[in-house]
C-alpha cells in the first residue's frame, strides 16, 4: 500500500474520531445550522477544483475543474450565510428585550 | 519566493485551515458561542482558498475567478433562502458537494489514464461512485423536499432486487477497471450506473423519513469529500471530508434512534423500508372538538402549556402565528414551553430553526427527554401538525408499526388539543389512539388560521 494511502488513513481516522467527539456536544437545537456548516466546511473541495481547473491540462479535465469551482464555491458562500443568519436568530428571552 | 517556500507556506496555510475547522465545531456545541464558529470556519476557508489561488500549479486564473464570481452569485442566493426553504437547500448543497468531488474525481482519472495504479483506481472508482449516487440522490430529496417530486414513497415489486442488482453492478465494474485502468468506456458506465442508483436509492423513501435521509447523504457527502482527499493526498479535503462525514453520520444515528429504526437500516439508508399500512378495521370512533373560544378559554386559564409542533406546522407556515400565542399567553402569566421531538419536521433541528425565526426564545424549546417529565404537570398539551411522534401508540401497542419509537408523552397532560385539518390518516397511516381520549379536544382547521384565531379571542377577552 502506498505511504500516502497509509498517512492520509492516520489523518482520517483520527479527524473522524475529533469529529464525532466534537459533534456529540452539539446542542440538538442547532442540528440544523451543523448540517449547514459542516456542508459549509466541506466546500474546501473548492481547493482541489481550483488546482484540476488552474492546472490546464486538457479541455475536458478543466471544464469539470470550472464546474467544480462554481458548485463548491457556491457552497462554501451560501452555507456560511445561512448558517450564520440562522444562528442570528437563536436569542434567549433576555436578549430580545432592548 | 522560491516555489518551495511557497508550497511551505501554502501548507500552513491548510494547516491553519484545519484548525480552523475544528473550533468552528467545537464552538458550535452552543448558541452563545457558535457565531464565533461560524466566524473562524470563514476565516479558515478564506485563508486556504487565497492560498491556492497562489498554488504554482494554477497557471489560468481567468477562468477559475470567472468560476469562482459565478459560484459566489448562486451561492448568496441559496443562503438568503426563507427558513421554510432550509431542508431543500440543505438537500441542494449536499447534490453540490457531491457533485464537485465527483467531477474532480472524473478529471483525475481521465487526466491519469492510461498511467494509474490498481491502488489509485480502486480509490478514484469508489469516491466517483459514492460522489455520484449522493449528487442524484440529493436531488432527489431536494425535489421531494420542494414537492416537486411527490413526498410519497414510490415502490414497486422487486425494488430491492433491482437496487441491490444495481450497487452491486456499480462494485463490479470498479473490480475490471482496477485490473484493467485502460477500459476507459466502463469507467463512463460506473458513473452512469452509481448516477442511476443514487435515484433508486432515495425514490423510495418517504417524506417523514426524510431527517434520517438527508442526514445520511450529508455524511455521504462528507465522506466522498474525504476519499477525494486520498485520490489527491490533499490532507485538509480527508480532514473536512472526515468531520462532515461523522456529523451527518452521527445526525443519522439520532435520527434513527428516535424513529426505532435499527443502525443497519441507516447505513443502507433507509433501504426499500415498507410503510406498514393501516389494517384497522373501520370501526367508528368519537372525537371531541372545539372551537378557537373555547380553546382561548382552556389556554387562558392554564398555568402551565407545553405546544409540540410537527411539519404540519412548517407546511402550514403558522410559525409566526405561534409566536403570538405565545405572547398573549406569556403576558397572561402562562408557563408556555416547547417539546421538541428528533424527528418532528424534514431535518434535524427544522422545528428549532423555524420557532427561533419566529423570535421564540431558545430556551423555550426543550428536547424530548427534557420535557418528557413536564408533562404529568401540564394543564395543556396544545398539538400543532405533529401526528405520528404524539402517537401513544408508539408507547402501547405492540402491533403498531411505530411501536418502541420513542414520542413526547403529551397524552399525560391534563387537556390534550390537537390542531390538525380533519380526521384523514396521517401520511403512515397509521391510526393515532389520542384522538379518541376523553380529554383530548380536536381543533380542525389549517394551523395558521386556528392559532390565529385563538390569539384574537385571548386578546379580545382579555382587553
Amino acid at each position: 500500500m502506498p505511504a500516502d494511502f497509509i498517512s492520509s488513513l492516520f489523518v482520517f481516522i483520527l479527524a473522524a474520531f475529533l469529529g464525532f467527539e466534537l459533534i456529540k456536544r452539539v446542542s440538538p437545537l442547532l442540528h440544523t445550522p451543523l448540517m449547514s456548516l459542516t456542508n459549509a466546511l466541506d466546500a474546501i473541495v473548492v481547493v482541489a477544483a481550483i488546482i484540476i481547473a488552474g492546472r490546464h491540462e486538457t479541455k475536458f479535465s478543466t471544464i469539470l475543474g470550472l464546474i467544480a469551482v462554481a458548485a463548491s464555491f457556491s457552497n462554501m458562500v451560501g452555507g456560511f450565510l445561512i448558517t450564520d443568519r440562522m444562528l442570528h436568530m437563536f436569542r434567549t428571552a433576555k436578549a430580545k428585550k432592548p | 519566493m522560491n516555489p518551495a517556500d511557497l508550497q511551505q507556506l501554502i501548507d500552513f496555510s491548510y494547516i491553519a485551515a484545519v484548525i480552523g475547522f475544528i473550533l468552528a465545531l467545537k464552538w458550535l456545541n452552543s448558541p452563545a458561542t457558535a457565531m464565533r464558529g461560524v466566524l473562524i470556519g470563514e476565516i479558515a476557508s478564506a485563508v486556504a482558498v487565497v492560498a491556492t489561488l497562489f498554488d504554482p500549479q494554477v497557471t489560468q486564473y481567468k477562468w477559475v475567478l470567472i468560476a469562482l464570481i459565478i459560484g459566489a452569485g448562486v451561492g448568496v442566493p441559496l443562503g438568503m433562502v426563507k427558513m421554510t426553504a432550509v431542508p431543500q437547500r440543505t438537500a441542494l448543497s449536499h447534490a453540490f458537494g457531491a457533485m464537485s468531488a465527483a467531477l474532480i474525481g472524473i478529471a483525475e482519472y481521465f487526466v491519469g489514464t492510461p498511467h494509474i495504479s490498481k491502488f489509485e483506481m480502486a480509490e478514484i472508482g469508489l469516491e466517483v461512485v459514492i460522489g455520484s449516487l449522493t449528487f442524484t440522490g440529493s436531488i432527489i430529496a431536494a425535489g421531494k423536499l420542494q414537492e416537486i417530486l411527490p413526498q410519497r414513497p414510490i415502490t414497486y415489486k422487486g425494488q430491492n432486487i433491482v437496487s441491490l442488482t444495481t450497487l452491486a453492478a456499480a462494485v463490479v465494474i470498479i473490480g475490471i477497471l482496477v485490473l484493467h485502468p485502460e477500459y476507459t468506456h466502463l469507467f463512463e458506465a460506473m458513473v452512469v450506473v452509481a448516477l442511476v442508483f443514487g435515484i433508486m436509492l432515495v425514490t423510495p423513501i418517504g417524506g417523514a423519513d426524510m431527517p434520517t435521509v438527508i442526514s445520511l447523504l450529508n455524511s455521504y457527502a462528507g465522506f466522498s469529500a474525504a476519499l477525494l482527499g486520498f485520490v489527491l493526498n490533499s490532507k485538509v479535503l480527508v480532514v473536512a471530508g472526515a468531520l462532515d462525514g461523522a456529523s451527518g453520520f452521527i445526525l443519522s444515528v439520532i435520527m434513527c434512534k428516535a424513529m426505532n429504526r435499527s443502525f443497519t437500516n441507516v447505513l443502507f439508508g433507509a433501504f426499500g423500508q415498507v410503510q406498514a399500512s393501516a389494517t384497522k378495521a373501520g370501526e367508528e370512533r368519537t372525537v371531541r372538538s372545539a372551537s378557537a373560544e373555547d380553546a382561548a378559554g382552556i389556554l387562558g386559564s392554564a398555568s402551565k402549556v407545553v405546544i409540540a409542533p410537527g411539519y404540519g406546522m412548517a407546511v402550514a407556515q403558522a410559525q409566526h402565528k405561534v409566536r403570538e400565542l405565545y405572547d398573549a399567553l406569556t403576558k397572561r402569566g402562562v408557563d408556555v414551553k416547547f417539546a421538541i421531538h428528533p424527528v418532528a419536521g424534514r431535518m434535524p433541528g427544522h422545528m428549532n430553526v423555524l420557532l427561533a425565526e419566529a423570535d421564540i426564545p431558545y430556551d423555550k424549546l426543550v428536547e424530548m427527554d427534557e420535557i418528557n417529565g413536564d408533562f404529568p404537570q401540564t394543564d395543556v398539551a396544545l398539538i400543532i401538525g405533529a401526528n405520528d411522534v404524539t402517537n401513544p401508540a408508539a408507547r402501547e401497542d405492540k402491533g403498531s408499526p411505530i411501536y418502541g419509537m420513542p414520542i413526547l408523552d403529551v397524552d399525560k397532560a391534563r387537556t390534550v388539543m390537537v390542531i390538525k385539518r380533519s380526521m384523514a390518516a396521517g401520511f403512515a397511516g397509521i391510526d393515532n389512539p389520542l384522538y379518541y381520549m376523553d380529554k383530548t379536544l380536536m381543533l380542525f382547521g389549517d394551523a395558521k388560521n386556528f392559532v390565529g384565531a385563538i390569539v384574537r379571542e385571548l386578546s379580545g377577552s382579555h382587553g
